[in-house]
């Protein structure tokens, strides 16, 4: 029971710091259509960032967390209108193509900048356990999972039913529509991409105080392909029932069977969700009439 | 603008696709205050001068400029009601009436200009309901903030409430009461007809443009869709340009007829005017008929 509590409270956190990450992944191919391989990367950039604001510069909590944003919305508009807007009209291959070349060139430029060594940040979220039903649990799992949940809430609610939101799902729906009736389809694509990585931002600064300031976070990252795979793409409530699913089901299969396992794991259930139910288990079903 | 107003002119309009013309050196002028239809066989360039018009196709050569009333373009600032204490619209001459060129504006700034139209297959945000697909029409005139729209209380409320009264005119307008929260994918053809109408009343436009609202219709739904027509046209005074199919409507709703046959005019005037036209005549019914 006490290992089922800890397990259970860590595969909440790291589920729902995934979902967050999925969550800017989804925004993005929800309202523009690209499938970002980068997003690993925009929570590394994310967290590299803060650390060099709140650590190398000794930003106070709140400031070094603005440059974090300001640095996320900047790579997000850039890569926006620099790397994908030209690529408009492209096939989705050669999209993705770019996507994963972006991914290299953002974490060699992190590398580039801060070597392979992880970096040591201090503890923005407090330290400590407590006992809840006889397991020992971390506390900033706790307060990862509190933070993702607001901010979780907060994207849902933007998205489903703030003006902009709807304007985003209005282009995701049907772009010369979207046009037709005043909205601009290039402010909404620098949006989504400034709101992925933002999200990837909170992602990649949460998921490096509850680990560490290194470039594991970009193979964390990759985890959000069977999130996003199980959430059928574009939902945002299978997107975090996802990222749940995967965080829980890795770490219980890295407490009770194999740490080892674990690591594959989600990518298991990828193949099998693919195999059941291709749709994702909350996607759309998309019939292709000829 | 009061209605007999040149309203938009198209000038020298020329549209090519490679080797293919679609429209070549069309001349169109609309009044404001009337119903102008633009009829032709299939292929004839309806739907490219719409398209030129609304900004989505780029002519190859020639011009389309609207007047507009600057006053009536307060739109993105927020104003969804004339501000209190601004003077009554008066006389023609005394109203700041400017010319703009759309051929070189994207569509979602002419959009801004107060045109608005709906599309020959309908193009609805399906998955949004149709109250959020109307509330879309209302985002030219909203604040353009993203970080105000954020916050749900004060102003952003405030804006919404008013917006969402006008939009709530529009469902009366079109009976489209039942169906405020249905996602607008699931309705029927018809009522999605009549949303799509909705959503570019829901813009305030001075210039309507319809593609076939009455295509795939029978007699009986394109009467309502004719009576929604000129109820809309009668009661927010706005001018409509309308590609129609069916010459019994165009006959009985339409002020002016531009007809149009492998891109080129070939007819222009009233209705009995373009009937009597021995061009459209053979355009329609074939060589030989005419005699």
């Amino acid at each position: 029971m006490s290992t089922f509590v800890t397990l259970l409270v860590i595969g909440l956190s790291e589920g729902a710091i995934l979902a967050l990450a999925a969550l800017g992944f989804v925004l993005i191919f929800k309202a523009t259509g690209v499938i970002n391989f980068a997003q690993g990367e925009f929570l590394l950039i994310g967290a590299y960032s803060f650390y060099t604001a709140f650590v190398i510069m000794q930003l106070p909590i709140v400031l070094a967390l603005l440059v974090g944003v300001l640095v996320a919305v900047i790579v997000g508009v850039v890569v926006e209108r620099f790397i994908l807007r030209p690529m408009v009209g492209q096939s989705h291959i050669s999209i993705i193509m770019v996507t994963i070349g972006l991914a290299s060139v953002l974490s060699a430029i992190v590398q580039m900048f801060y070597g392979t060594q992880p970096r040591a940040m201090p503890p923005i979220l407090p330290r400590g356990s407590v006992s809840i039903l006889g397991g020992s649990v971390p506390v900033n799992r706790l307060w990862a999972i509190v933070i993702c949940a607001v901010v979780l809430g907060l994207l849902t609610w933007f998205f489903q039913k703030s003006r902009h939101g709807v304007a985003m799902r209005a282009v995701a729906d049907d772009q010369q529509a979207a046009m037709t009736v005043g909205i601009s389809v290039r402010r909404v694509f620098a949006l989504s991409w400034a709101l992925a990585a933002i999200s990837a931002l909170i992602a990649g600064v949460t998921l490096a105080d509850v680990t560490a300031v290194e470039m594991n976070i970009v193979n964390f990252g990759l985890l959000v392909f069977p999130v996003v795979i199980m959430g059928g793409l574009d939902s945002v409530p299978g997107t975090i029932v996802g990222g749940l699913t995967i965080g829980l089901v890795s770490q219980f299969v890295s407490g009770y069977m194999d740490p080892g396992l674990a690591e594959i794991v989600p990518y298991i259930v990828l193949v099998l969700v693919l195999l059941v139910r291709p749709y994702g288990v909350f996607g759309e079903k998309r019939i292709e009439r000829v | 603008m009061p209605p007999g107003q040149p309203l938009l002119q198209v000038s020298d309009l020329t549209l090519k696709f490679g080797g293919v013309t679609a429209l070549a050196d069309v001349n169109m002028s609309v009044e404001s205050g009337r119903i102008h239809a633009i009829i032709g066989p299939n292929g004839a360039g309806k739907s490219s001068l719409l398209n030129c018009i609304s900004g989505l196709y780029k002519p190859t050569s020639g011009s389309v400029v609207l007047r507009y009333v600057a006053d009536d373009v307060g739109r993105g600032r927020g104003s969804a009601a004339p501000a209190e204490g601004s003077p009554a619209p008066a006389e023609a001459d005394s109203l700041d009436i400017r010319e703009r060129a759309l051929t070189s504006l994207p569509p979602n700034r002419v959009a801004r200009l107060g045109v608005a139209r709906s599309f020959q297959n309908i193009e609805l945000f399906e998955h949004l309901t149709v109250l959020e697909n109307m509330m879309l029409g209302r985002h030219i005139h909203m604040n353009q903030n993203v970080f105000t729209s954020m916050l749900w209380f004060g102003p952003a409320r405030r804006q919404e409430i008013a917006h969402r009264e006008i939009v709530e005119e529009v469902i009366d307008l079109l009976k489209l009461q039942a169906f405020r929260q249905k996602p607008v994918g699931t309705l029927a053809y018809g009522i999605q007809k009549r949303v799509e109408l909705g959503r570019a009343l829901a813009l305030q436009p001075s210039l309507l443009l319809l593609d076939e609202p009455m295509a795939g219709m029978n007699a009986e739904e394109k009467e309502d869709m004719a009576r929604y027509i000129l109820d809309v046209h009668e009661l927010a005074g706005v001018s409509i340009v309308l590609i129609e199919h069916d010459m019994n409507v165009v006959m009985d709703i339409s002020n002016r007829v531009t007809v149009l046959d492998f891109g080129r005019v070939i007819g222009d005037g009233t209705p009995r005017e373009v009937m009597d036209n021995p061009r459209v005549i053979e355009a329609y019914l074939g060589a030989g008929a005419a005699a």
